[in-house]
């Protein structure tokens, strides 16, 4: 594997993990914001916007609970809608897995709670790397937490007052899945997955509503990529 | 709305996000998982982070149609080349976000 510029391999692991979360805190920022105007316009409090910030921590699950209580919806729905759009993290905690094998399980219980899209993909490429364990991993997720949990607050506090848009901050979140993206870009196989699942989530999310498509496009990417053949002699390499 | 109804609907959905979360690093961190499951797991993040990037880049939001004139995708090429030239996390982030500011500016 090629050399990956994820430094700042001497300072304490807590440190190492918040400096890590830096591009994801820039990412979570606006959309926190705009998840707290919304909601506030929506009727609710900020210590109810802060509390299921903290309780649910998923920006796009939040952002549609809202719509749906805006709505009137059921709690039944909310809940069960809520489920589909973070099923998606049920295949990344288990990709997580094979790096945290035989840690502690009540580590890994508060770890879990800080699974996200951003989360993942940041401390996925960091394990790979070979230079992360659970120490800094634990920091980064509860830091990007920290972001997304004062950023909604403040959004329903005076996010109206911040100009949409300012200084391409909405792009942060999209240039970082690309760098992370290039990461994992390493043979033959990964660039065919991600060619299919790219493919597979472009059709797929139009064809169907909802957020399904991701968990579609990546299982039936992971499953083609697989079967794209193992090169001879070279077992277990993207393993541990 | 009640409070009480509000703290329902909020404790429900940190159940169901929590325990897609919580149970593959719970329960396949005992012993090794098999291999083919290994092999198959390690190209899942390069199938999430596509999956979750091509459409934000062309497809447009409700209703959902494919645009490939869309500024996403016009400033996530040279991103994306950056990227892989560089294989900087903070300068391409810096990056995208600068060009994206110019691409609205333009456009």
């Amino acid at each position: 594997m090629r050399k990956q510029r994820l430094r700042s391999h001497t300072a304490h692991p807590i440190g190492r993990g918040a400096a890590a979360a830096w591009p994801i805190c820039l990412g979570y920022i606006p959309i926190g914001l705009a998840f707290g105007v919304l909601a506030q316009k929506s009727g609710l409090s900020l210590f109810q916007i802060g509390s299921m910030s903290l309780l649910v921590f998923a920006g796009s699950a939040q952002f549609i609970a809202v719509s749906m209580i805006d709505a009137g919806a059921s709690a039944a729905a909310i809940v069960a809608t809520t489920f589909m759009v973070n099923l998606r993290h049920l295949l990344m905690s288990s990709s997580l897995a094979v790096y945290l094998m035989g840690k502690h399980r009540a580590l890994l219980s508060v770890f879990a709670y800080g699974i996200t899209d951003e989360s993942y993909a940041v401390n996925l490429a960091r394990f790979r790397a070979g230079s992360w364990t659970l120490g800094p991993a634990l920091a980064l997720n509860h830091t990007a937490n920290a972001a997304w949990l004062l950023s909604t607050v403040a959004g329903g506090f005076g996010g109206r007052f911040i100009p949409a848009g300012a200084f391409g901050i909405d792009f942060a979140l999209t240039a970082m899945f690309i760098c992370l993206l290039v990461f994992q870009l390493r043979d033959l196989r990964s660039v065919v997955t991600a060619a299919v699942a790219g493919s597979a989530a472009v059709v797929l999310s139009i064809l169907i509503p909802g957020n399904l498509y991701i968990v579609l496009a990546a299982v039936v990417a992971a499953t083609a990529g697989v079967a794209v053949g193992r090169p001879a002699g070279r077992r277990k390499d993207d393993a541990r | 709305m009640p409070d009480s109804h509000y703290l329902l609907i909020i404790a429900g959905m940190g159940l169901v996000t929590y325990i897609p979360r919580w149970a593959p690093v719970f329960f396949l961190t005992r012993k090794p998982m098999p291999d083919w499951l290994v092999r198959w797991l390690a190209l899942i993040p390069a199938a999430i982070l596509s999956a979750l990037l091509a459409p934000a880049l062309v497809v447009t939001d409700e209703p959902r149609t494919l645009d490939l004139t869309r500024p996403e995708l016009l400033v996530a090429v040279p991103t994306f080349l950056f990227a892989l030239k560089t294989r900087s996390l903070g300068g391409t982030v810096c990056v995208g976000m600068a060009l994206f500011w110019l691409a609205g500016k333009m456009l």
